[in-house]
């Protein structure tokens, strides 16, 4: 996990809760990669950025030092999260997830909600922003998915939990892996939960040009970058979307294994 | 070349004795233009036209009849003085010719490339006409082209060269700013204009690199980036600041520009940008593309370099389906050819004489060995278990009764599926208009099909507010985008001067 602050002042400025950038390194050759804006500091013009080293991209960005540049971020993008006075929301946070959904449930906490947060992870050294989500919720449920921290579970465990308690909650957020989301998903159409949750998809251009990013959401193709990222999860076709992730799996890996065999005959 | 040489020697004779009569330029043998060879061009993303030599652009211009009432003229979108140009190419003055051309276009070196003259300019010409085959009309666009690669090959840049400075005239500072959104050929045009006139302009572009479709969209092998960088080029040394990776309605929306940013006057060419799928099964199947994001992946992201350079990658197919006839389908299908792509079929559900797109890329695909499937459509697309496109299935179909746009309405043949095995198509049936403006201003006025309403100036229904080009045409082409542009900023200007001036009173 790698996490970095943004001098992005536009970006700061207009960014709300749910939204997102794509950044590319250099201006020729390098990818385009969405990444939820995990945090803002008005004050300062940056944004928070927070990531997982999956590919040659990501770890490019891992190297960056302070006060290197990225040449390129793009943002913010996105429909932002309806944020409202639900009652008790549950918020469901997975892996990297966590980044996303942390101003999610900042906000939903400022107009008077009930936080529950419900944090996953595949172990300890995985788990991210225990602290912050500390502060906005008013209960926190922990779990690693091998017990190496907190409560040995999978998320949709205590979400099932939760959900079992009366009054049940009046809404769930659900950010994380996909699969993890489907079954959360689960969970809550079994209980009758509405459920939002925030889709990563493949993009190019984020502006809803290219059509890359497509989910089936109640049976039609909705664009995740203009329409989205958030969803219904009640009524995406998750399996799909798995699929479409792993289009370009060999690619991403060709291209990450040249990488790092490049970086070790340079000797870094 | 010798006989080329000769030829044009005696015709240029004939012509200063006075016997070069309108019969004799009829019989002048049309200039082919060369190409590389099709088999070659096969495997790589170098320019397939070469251009005319000198020789040829004369001969060519030679065959022109400088007909006094000019049909050519009311053909071309922007109304370029063809007559006189030609014969400034027949004179050999190419200097003079570029300098015709640029009253009235501003990227002579795109359109001579792009531009679909078969049914403008060429379509009216007299030559043609008397010839029977619009085919045989003088090739004006090449003509065109070879002025302004000529004038880049001679003084640097091609927009240039008639200028001492290189750069066109800008007027002194008005002190009014102008925001231009979309750096494509509509943006560029409009931004020139209004810099010229004084004002201080910028170019928002949402993309990591400015020029709109011209980059992301026609493909290296019709239009070198090298072009269009050079026209960015020139805006910037006229002063014009480009900003990049900026999303207007995101980033900053209209309003605010307006409002707390001080751009007085804003031109609104986002294009259409929202690919239209045709809602039908296994559209959402690993290998399914729309045009927009494929011809993305391989112009902008050079996707063709994956693996060397280049980080973006794009389905490494052996049977491509492309489903479409307009250019943008062309563009796809040649594109797949070249990714190295052993079958590629174009699919398209009228015949070939109802093809959008110009019969030149209808013949570039052929010779490049794209397969035809005429009078077929898709009706599903099929899957594996990994939610990978293994076929396409589809319909045949005839044509039926002429519908609203004339040509004639195809019918589906009930009971006439079959299957095509293919790991990859790719969908190029246009464009819808992109949410975002719409979405982010409020009190512009929109139609049902969500284009920008304008009158004949390119005003929106909000002061100030200009817009023009696929936002709202449609689809359209490069040239009538520029000719938009060149419109909105004449309109642009006008407004500007009146504002400044009732403020000075």
């Amino acid at each position: 996990m790698f996490w970095a602050e943004v001098e992005a002042p536009l970006i700061a400025q207009a960014r709300r809760p749910g939204q997102f950038i794509i950044l590319s390194i250099d201006s020729d050759g390098s990818e385009r990669i969405p990444l939820t804006i995990a945090g803002v500091h008005s004050e300062r013009g940056t944004i928070e950025l927070i990531w997982q080293r999956v590919g040659k991209t990501t770890a490019e960005l891992a190297r960056l030092q302070a006060g290197d540049a990225i040449a390129n971020i793009a943002g913010p993008l996105g429909e932002p999260t309806h944020i409202e006075r639900f009652g008790t929301v549950v918020c469901v946070g997975g892996g990297i997830g966590n980044a996303p959904l942390l101003p999610i449930a900042t906000a939903l906490k400022q107009v008077g909600n009930r936080v529950v947060s419900i944090l996953g992870a595949r172990d300890k050294s995985r788990l991210i922003l225990e602290d912050r989500f500390a502060e906005v919720s008013d209960e926190l449920i922990v779990c690693t998915d091998d017990g190496s921290y907190a409560r040995k579970a999978l998320v949709t465990e205590p979400l099932q939990e939760v959900c079992q308690r009366d009054p049940k909650p009046n809404q769930a957020f659900v950010i994380g892996p996909t699969p993890m989301m489907k079954f959360c998903c689960q969970v809550t159409r079994r209980f009758d939960v509405p459920t939002q949750v925030s889709l990563n998809t493949i993009m190019v251009d984020g502006t809803g040009m290219c059509g890359g990013c497509r989910v089936e959401v109640d049976g039609a193709a909705k664009f995740v970058c203009v329409d989205g990222p958030e969803f219904d999860g009640h009524k995406v076709n998750f399996d799909l979307m798995i699929k479409r992730l792993n289009a370009y799996k060999k690619q991403e890996q060709q291209a990450y294994d040249q990488y790092r065999q490049h970086r070790c005959q340079i000797g870094l | 070349m010798m006989d080329k040489a000769k030829l044009l020697q005696e015709l240029l004779e004939k012509e200063k004795s006075g016997t070069l009569k309108a019969k004799d330029r009829l019989a002048i043998p049309a200039q082919d233009i060369p190409e590389q060879d099709a088999e070659a061009r096969r495997r790589n993303v170098s320019e397939v036209a070469l251009g005319y030599t000198e020789e040829q652009a004369r001969i060519e211009a030679l065959r022109c009849l400088q007909c006094r009432n000019t049909p050519c003229v009311e053909g071309c979108p922007v109304r370029i003085r063809i007559r006189e140009f030609i014969g400034a190419v027949a004179a050999g003055d190419y200097r003079q010719a570029l300098a015709i051309i640029k009253e009235n276009s501003l990227l002579p070196a795109v359109c001579g490339r792009v531009c679909p003259q078969e049914v403008q300019c060429q379509e009216k010409c007299t030559v043609g006409r008397s010839l029977k085959d619009v085919s045989q009309a003088v090739s004006i666009g090449r003509l065109e082209r070879f002025v302004a690669d000529w004038a880049g090959s001679h003084n640097g840049s091609p927009q240039d060269a008639h200028r001492e400075s290189g750069i066109p005239a800008v007027a002194p500072p008005t002190g009014m700013k102008v925001a231009i959104i979309g750096s494509g050929p509509g943006g560029i045009v409009a931004a020139a204009d209004t810099r010229r006139a004084g004002h201080e302009v910028t170019v928002f572009e949402a993309f990591h690199k400015p020029g709109g479709v011209m980059v992301y969209g026609i493909p290296e092998f019709r239009l070198p980036k090298a072009i269009v960088r050079q026209e960015i080029e020139t805006l910037r040394k006229m002063g014009v600041k480009i900003v990049t990776n900026f999303i207007v309605g995101r980033t900053r929306t209209i309003e605010q520009l307006m409002k707390e940013d001080g751009f007085e006057a804003v031109y609104i060419g986002v294009g259409a940008g929202l690919p239209s799928f045709m809602n039908i099964e296994g559209e959402s199947l690993v290998g399914v593309y729309s045009a927009n994001e494929y011809l993305t992946r391989a112009n902008l992201m050079k996707a063709y370099q994956f693996g060397a350079g280049a980080d973006t990658p794009i389905a490494r197919s052996k049977k491509v389906a492309v489903v479409g006839g307009g250019n943008v389908a062309m563009d796809s299908a040649r594109t797949a050819v070249r990714l190295g792509a052993e079958k590629v079929y174009l699919i398209y559900r009228r015949t070939e004489k109802e093809m959008p797109a110009r019969v030149e890329e209808v013949h570039h695909a052929q010779q490049e060995g794209v397969e035809f499937h005429l009078l077929q459509n898709p009706k599903r697309i099929i899957g594996d278990a990994n939610g990978s496109v293994t076929a396409i299935e589809c319909l045949r179909y005839e044509l039926g009764e002429p519908d609203a746009s004339g040509r004639r309405r195809p019918v589906a043949i009930p009971g006439s599926e079959f299957q095509i095995e293919v790991d990859t198509v790719i969908i190029a049936i246009g464009n819808l208009s992109n949410p975002l403006i719409r979405q982010t201003t409020p009190g512009l006025e929109f139609n049902k099909w969500g284009n920008i309403v304008v009158d004949e100036n390119c005003r929106t229904s909000m002061a100030g507010v200009f817009a023009g080009g696929d936002i709202v045409l449609g689809a359209a082409t490069v040239i009538l985008a520029m000719g938009q542009g060149r419109i909105a900023a004449a309109a642009m200007n006008e407004y500007l001067a009146r504002k400044q001036g009732s403020r000075s009173e």
